[in-house]
């Protein structure tokens, strides 16, 4: 099957969409900067998000009625906007965080463990 | 391969997606929080790209300005603002890694092998793809009042005169301006009500705002809540308890450390 000529449909939205959010999760959980962990939280939601797109369109598949429309589109465009919300209050908590304990480790943040 | 011609949608759709999966890779295996904020800024444009590419011209551009130039730059002033001396370069435990790449990996082999599995999800055959969205710019603006062309009409009275609209210019009274559903349903013989055949208009600015609004111009059939008045009303709320919260979290006060 060459990538070049052959046509594309929702599958290779969904493989990109995928490695994205792959590497979203990953990322979350490998990084000790608090900051790197919300950019893995913005990969995961736009993973998230081309999937959406990729369903939303009638032109990637052969069952073209079947295809989310404009309803994809909205779910896409509440989700970026949900998405920056939540960046501008976690950036806060991570500045909150930054400025009482002196780092950005989240591994340091365990003063609740006693 | 030689003698098929390069479909040139599949070939930016490559450069893009390359684009994507390489910088997101580059944001996990890099250790400098700087240069993943960089690529981050790359994945994210590409995955702009892709969503152009896939007929949404209204989500990609709010992709590019909302995430690219507003999240992203919040971002970035935020590790300007922490990223300093031990803290530009943490790097986790080979333990952490291996848990991680184990689970990563897992996942991802989940998740491809329920995206092939699916033989609807793979394209059309190439004849019937041929006008693929980034392919027909001309054609579909000429011959056509669509229905999301006929709202814009109806939104606008002073414009109703106007030659886009060849069968209902007569038919349409341009005193008052009519509902939406007048206009669009004498010419609604197409069964499908997908906001884009390849013949008609393929732009979805005017839908979705209409559809923020709570009337949905891209399916007349659908009575009913079907817009999305409530949901954008609570987005808004949202977003300005956000606002309040976020400024409130990040106001300034004596460091205690």
């Amino acid at each position: 099957m060459n990538l070049l000529t052959q046509p594309i449909g929702v599958t290779h939205y969904l493989v990109v969409g995928a490695v994205m959010f792959v590497c979203g999760v990953v990322c979350m959980a490998t990084k000790r900067n608090g900051i790197g962990m919300l950019m893995g939280v913005e990969l995961v939601l736009n993973g998230a998000n081309l999937n959406f797109i990729a369903f939303a369109s009638p032109w990637l598949r052969q069952d073209s009625e079947y295809a989310l429309g404009l309803d994809g589109h909205l779910l896409a465009l509440f989700v970026i906007v949900l998405a920056a919300g939540e960046a501008a209050v976690a950036l806060a908590i991570a500045l909150n965080y930054y400025n009482n304990h002196g780092t950005i480790d989240v591994d340091r943040a365990d003063d609740l463990k006693g | 391969m030689g003698h098929e011609s390069i479909n040139w949608h599949s070939l930016f759709f490559l450069l893009f997606a390359l684009l994507a999966c390489g910088m997101s890779l580059a944001v996990v295996f890099t250790s400098n929080v700087v240069r993943m904020a960089v690529y981050l800024i790359f994945a994210l444009s590409a995955t702009s790209g892709l969503m152009f590419l896939a007929g949404a011209d209204f989500v990609g551009a709010m992709q590019l300005m909302i995430y690219v130039g507003g999240t992203l730059v919040l971002l970035i002033f935020g590790v300007m603002l922490t990223a300093q001396g031990p803290f530009i370069n943490m790097r986790s435990g080979g333990g952490e890694w291996a848990v991680a790449f184990i689970v990563g990996s897992s996942l991802l082999a989940v998740l491809v092998t329920m995206s092939i599995s699916v033989p609807q999800w793979l394209p059309a055959p190439a004849v019937a793809h041929h006008p693929a969205p980034a392919e027909t710019p001309a054609p579909a603006e000429t011959e056509t009042p669509a229905v999301t062309r006929t709202v814009a009409i109806a939104a606008d009275p002073p414009a109703s005169e106007t030659p886009a609209t060849e069968a209902p210019a007569e038919a349409a009274p341009k005193s008052e301006t009519p509902a939406v559903e007048e206009h669009a349903a004498p010419e609604e013989p197409q069964p499908q009500a997908i906001t884009g055949g390849p013949t008609e208009d393929m732009r979805t600015a005017t839908p979705i705002g209409m559809a923020l609004l709570g009337a949905r111009v891209d399916k007349p059939k659908v009575t009913g809540a079907a817009g999305y008045l409530l949901p954008f009303e609570i987005i808004s709320v949202h977003l300005l308890v956000v606002l309040i919260g976020a400024a409130y979290l990040a106001r300034a006060k004596k460091r205690v450390g």
